[in-house]
């Protein structure tokens, strides 16, 4: 039965689960874009196994009439092409009494998770139907199945099929077509429970696209031109997906040989005048950390995203956390201030790294993005993300005069940056304590003045409304940020009346701290909770040390790899009501 | 990336290249003439110093930068090679010249040096050899003899030195050479050269450590020019100077590898072109 949770809102969750041959992702992404097509929203997650090809995988969707980011609490359909080590990822396709299976009785019984929850199974002879096919695909036979089920037309399934495919050539196509049509025939009726509504508003635009993309394209919107990477999941695709069209900008992304060289290169070219940038995950963000402090340091503007996956150390590569808050905000040595920022959708990914390359080139400071494995490797059909408009902004000394000093202290703390190749400009970019002039200095007075400057920057700076989005006037508030925001708001809906004795803050501004913006949120509210994915608390701890919060503050925090679902998150709310 | 910036060409003496900042070197250290030097090549190649961009680590040597007029950056410890890649990426029409020590650039630089090494971009790296960690006073660095006796390594490293060289031409350096900092004159005309030279360009200066190793003030007896011309074979340049007496100064090898450059595309597209990929 499809969700009716917000007013009106239907969704419909479908999982396709195959071994790493099946190409099961394949159908799934064909399968958002049809619905999108269909005027639908969707999200799509994956799980993988450790194998790097191959191997157990499943393709997670859910698709919706409204904006849909996270998953539910159970999946509603579940396609198997086969069951091969279903059980090592049975625990993120949860299921219940009121989900049916359709499954190829030739691949063997579905294993004890799925068999004993008592749910339907209909079995689909899949590999007896793919047998009348020459090149039959079992992935497109699933494609049709859930295409049937789920109600979305068949001309858009063949032209995104035809568009996806289409270079694999002739016979290829034609056979995935086959495939995808013998699924519909074979679908069973199910008395249309899982066909979805037309979405209310299905001509809106529509786009596909993950958070990784959203966040390069973001950064691209800002400015940046130069990008240095270093491979390292799940981050790796902002930088593929920056590559080629970098260099149809006139940019460029070199390939460095390590993070510690990445994160140097990208202030060697700000250095120069060119806005940069560099993406990474937690063990690439500690080794960069002695030089993003030299950023702070030396004033030099940079955009260091780090993707998070689970820690510490290599940790869980594939999956979601958000346990790098600690060394995001704590983790220079020195007093060392800088932006820490965090989307808060996966859309808002573009919107927050393009105004973090803003904040960066402003304020002439290292911005961390701080985005998940959640946000930046779902695929979502999303309202296009706004294009804030800000470009990079720089304080340049275009024409500098023999008083002029780099480092000059400042009423805003931000001093005019001379382009290297101006002359008159010229000084050293300094990581030692310095003088107004960037001249080595041990005394006192220089170091408290450059200090305080570079604290001045950023708690002298009007950061807007943009520190955080703001949903609701009730008397709970609850604190959270990056993927948890999604299930948060989808549980507000889902409580007794729609949450109206909820606020929902979602922080976009992690560091520096805004005491007085967060004083006028917190207006009226009588209990916080604040929801976290980290095992430690470290948002809660943050947020502690920094703001007044109600004496009633409750924390619901655990470690990834499992997302929060929307009901998890109701219960949890439901004990403060 | 569009960012260039031009100045009047103006003669410049030696002398317009050193800054007012009182270095903080012992007296007699050889970098002084290695600072010297950089100004007299500076000075013959007729690049005004806005128009030069001069990186550095963290050590003695590193200082440099402060003392000349040049544009600088005084980076943190080992990864100037990897600011002055992105300097010379982001802006191809500044001279990068990238300096720094042994420590700096072997020991805890060491992966940048072999990867610069390899990738090739048109800046010249001058590492000022005394074979001594100067700055922190007296420890062993990867250049140091086996036997050095030292604090932190009583009785000597016990370990064999590691060969810049050699590891320089293996890994495709596109210029090698050595040169001795007593000899200003001699080091500025090979610093000209290899500024001069496309691609990677690699200039070790013995520059003695009067303080820390004092014995390095006999270097000035047994220092001498090569005895051949420069090759432009890395595998002959690379036998000479594994056979060598490690005092051999001069050009030692010339490549034709072509430098580094980004990838260039034909089509020009404008940000807004990009979300057309995202429509459904
Ligand atoms: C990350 C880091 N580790 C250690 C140091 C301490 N340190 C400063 S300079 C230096 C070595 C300098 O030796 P070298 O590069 O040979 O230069 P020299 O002083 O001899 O010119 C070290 C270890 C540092 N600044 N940063
Ligand atoms: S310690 Fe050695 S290298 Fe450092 S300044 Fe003194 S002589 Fe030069």
């Amino acid at each position: 039965m499809p969700a009716n949770s917000q007013q009106g809102t239907q969704s419909v969750s479908v999982a396709l689960v195959g071994s790493g041959g099946a190409g099961v992702m394949t159908a799934g992404t064909i399968l958002l874009d049809a619905a999108a097509k269909a005027g639908w929203y969707g999200l799509m997650t994956r799980s993988v196994g450790p194998q790097i090809r191959g191997g157990e995988s499943a393709a997670l969707l859910r698709l919706s009439t409204a904006p849909v980011e996270c998953h539910g609490d159970s999946f509603d359909v579940l396609i198997a092409v086969d069951w091969q080590n279903f059980t090592r990822f049975a625990k993120e396709v949860p299921l219940s009494a009121h989900s049916v299976v359709l499954a190829d009785p030739a691949a063997g019984a579905p294993p004890a998770a799925v068999a004993d929850i008592g749910l339907q199974i209909v079995d689909v002879p899949m590999q007896e139907l793919l047998k009348k096919i020459a090149g039959g695909r079992p992935n497109m036979l699933a494609l049709g199945l859930a295409a049937m089920v789920l109600g979305i037309p068949e001309d858009v399934v063949a032209k995104v099929v035809e568009r996806r495919l289409g270079k694999k050539g002739g016979e290829a196509l034609d056979s995935s077509l086959q495939s995808v049509a013998a699924g519909r025939a074979a679908a069973p009726g199910l008395d249309g429970r899982f066909a979805l509504a037309p979405a209310a508003d299905a001509t809106a635009p529509r786009w596909l696209m993950s958070g990784n993309q959203a966040a390069g394209l973001g950064a691209l919107r800002g400015g940046v031109r130069f990008v240095a990477a270093y491979p390292i999941t799940p981050a790796t695709e902002v930088l593929e997906w920056m590559a080629p069209r970098l260099t149809k900008l006139g940019g460029a992304l070199v390939q460095a040989e390590d993070e510690l060289a990445s994160i140097n290169m990208i202030i060697g070219s700000s250095f120069s005048g060119v806005p940069s940038l560099t993406a990474t995950s937690g063990p690439g963000y500690s080794l960069m950390s002695e030089s993003i402090g030299l950023a702070v340091a030396a004033e030099v503007p940079i955009v260091v995203v780090n993707v998070m996956r689970g820690g510490p150390s290599t940790g869980i590569a594939t999956k979601s956390e958000q346990a790098d808050l600690n060394i995001a905000v704590y983790g220079l040595h020195g007093d060392a201030p800088h932006v820490v920022v965090a989307p808060t959708s996966i859309g808002d990914c573009a919107v927050t790294s393009q105004w973090a390359v803003h904040l960066a080139e402003k304020l002439q400071t290292p911005a961390i993005v701080l985005s998940d494995q959640f946000l930046g490797q779902a695929q979502a059909v999303l309202s296009p993300p706004l294009d804030t408009g800000e470009g990079p902004d720089r304080l340049i000394n275009a024409a500098p005069m023999a008083s002029s000093a780099r480092y000059e202290v400042t009423e805003s703390g931000v001093s005019p940056m001379p382009v290297p190749g101006v002359a008159g400009g010229q000084y050293i970019s300094e990581s030692l304590t310095h003088n107004i002039r960037g001249r080595p200095s041990t005394l006192a007075d220089d170091h408290l003045a450059q200090i305080e400057k570079r604290q001045r920057k950023l708690s002298s700076f009007d950061f807007g409304a943009r520190w955080a989005d703001i949903e609701g006037d009730g008397p709970i508030a609850i604190i959270s940020w990056g993927s948890c925001c999604a299930p948060i708001r989808e549980a507000m809906s889902l409580l007794n009346g729609g949450g109206k004795d909820l606020r929902f803050i979602a922080l976009r501004l992690l560091s520096p701290v805004q005491p007085e913006r967060m004083a006028q949120a917190l207006r009226g509210v009588e209990r916080a909770l604040i929801i976290e994915q980290s095992h430690s608390g470290q948002l809660y701890r943050y947020l502690r040390a920094h703001y007044d919060l109600p004496k009633d503050t409750m924390c619901y925090h655990r470690p990834g790899p499992l997302a929060f679902t929307p009901g998890e998150i109701r219960d949890q709310i439901a004990r403060m009501q | 990336m569009n960012v260039e910036a031009t100045s009047a060409l103006k003669a410049c003496a030696p002398a317009d290249y050193k800054s007012d900042v009182k270095p903080v070197w012992c007296p007699g250290c050889g970098d002084y003439s290695v600072l010297l030097a950089m100004q007299k090549a500076f000075a013959e190649l007729g690049t005004p110093p806005e128009k030069i961009a001069l990186i550095t680590g963290i050590g003695c040597s590193s200082r440099i930068a402060s003392y000349t007029t040049c544009y600088g950056f005084h980076g943190v410890h080992g990864r100037a090679l990897a600011l002055g890649t992105g300097v010379k990426i982001a802006r191809p029409d500044l001279t990068v010249v990238v300096a720094g020590g042994d420590g700096d650039g072997f020991s805890i630089g060491g992966n940048h040096f072999m990867h610069a090494c390899r990738r090739n971009p048109d800046l010249t790296y001058i590492v000022m050899d005394n074979q001594v960690y100067g700055m922190t006073k007296g420890q062993p660095s990867p250049t140091t003899d086996p036997e050095w006796q030292s604090a932190l390594a009583p009785g000597g490293t016990g370990i064999r030195p590691f060969h810049p060289l050699v590891i320089a031409l293996a890994s495709g350096a596109n210029f090698v050479a050595r040169c001795f900092s007593g000899d200003p004159n001699g080091t500025a005309q090979t610093l000209v050269e290899a500024i001069r030279h496309p691609g990677f360009s690699f200039v070790q200066i013995l520059s003695p450590c009067v303080t820390f190793r004092p014995e390095q003030k006999e270097w000035r007896k047994v220092v001498h020019p090569a005895p051949v011309e420069a090759t432009d074979d890395p595998a002959r340049a690379a036998r000479r100077i594994m056979s060598d007496d490690n005092f051999n100064i001069g050009i030692l090898y010339r490549g034709s590898r072509p430098p580094y450059r980004p990838k260039q595309s034909e089509t020009r597209i404008a940000v807004a072109d990009l979300e057309r990929e995202f429509t459904t």
